[in-house]
């Protein structure tokens, strides 16, 4: 049986411009960083939510070729811009100041924080176009 | 540093669609937020998202009085204000031509089983706006396409 979720995986389109984003502004810690010589310079990218270390964020460029050809790649990155992409929840103690915290950085909301049956939540974007939420549960 | 794709433009306008609805948004200020000229935003828009930013504008509208008329006792008329929405007449015939049903009649027949599951929402704006194959009137001049 499945043990635990480790890594999930985020296109991002710029890894120099979502390392800066996902640690400067949204808070979270880098975890690694290396580039691989000999696989055309991929470049293994992982931040997480500082006190849950077994749960990693990679930053995954969009490859061109061998990986994608550049028609797939062009496509995923205007899907990304389209916003279609996204899907992380994180969890918050309280939504409020961290909308404000995260706000006063420079983070772009797609909502403000606002109370649902389950609690108060907000949602975000981070400057690919990936979307994500924070609740805190009620 | 690769370039921004030109349709994360467009997407800031949406997301302000999205959350400032309530809002008497028109077309120069959702332009802005596009880094597009009035004249080319609105044809922008729907090459990247398949509808007008008018269209968008009110079916969001509608989903979040839909929302509201599910999970508050608040009357139609202060549904229709607080989404956004100026005449109670054009808000009732849109509602119908969206939800098939008056907001009165939609709010009546609403199971249960919407407040017990505790769907993301996100995940509701998502799916629960109006389909592509109807056509909305109201606020025409405010957010024209």
């Amino acid at each position: 049986m499945l043990k635990q979720l480790t890594n999930v995986q985020v296109w991002v389109n710029d890894q120099d411009e979502a390392l800066a984003f996902y640690t400067d502004r949204l808070g979270l810690e880098l975890r690694e960083d290396v580039t691989v010589p000999e696989m055309g310079n991929f470049r293994w990218l992982t931040v997480g939510v500082p006190g849950q270390p077994d749960v990693a964020i990679a930053l995954m460029a969009i490859p061109g070729p061998p990986v994608f050809d550049d028609e797939t790649r062009e496509k995923i990155h205007a899907l990304l811009a389209r916003g279609v992409s996204g899907g992380l929840f994180f969890a918050t103690d309280d939504v409020q100041a961290t909308y404000e915290e995260l706000k006063s950085r420079g983070v772009e909301f797609t909502q403000e924080p606002t109370e649902q049956p389950y609690g108060i939540d907000a949602g975000f974007r981070d400057p690919s176009g990936n979307h994500f939420r924070m609740a805190q549960r009620g | 540093m690769t370039p921004v794709h030109p349709v994360r433009h467009l997407l800031r306008a949406r997301d302000l669609i999205d959350a400032r609805y309530r809002e008497q948004l028109d077309v120069p200020t959702l332009a802005r937020a596009a880094h597009l000229s009035p004249a080319h935003f609105a044809r922008e828009f729907r090459r990247a998202f398949g509808e007008t930013p008018h269209r968008y504008l009110v079916t969001r509208r509608l989903e979040r009085a839909a929302a509201l008329l599910r999970s508050t006792d608040r009357p139609v008329a202060d549904v229709c204000l607080a989404v956004g929405l100026r005449s109670v007449g054009s808000f009732t015939t849109s509602f119908g031509r969206a939800f098939g049903l008056s907001p009165t009649a939609y709010r009546a027949t609403q199971p249960p089983a919407v407040q017990r599951a505790y769907v993301p929402t996100c995940v509701l704006q998502a799916y629960a706006r109006a389909g592509q194959n109807s056509s909305f009137r109201e606020d025409s001049r405010a957010a024209g396409g």
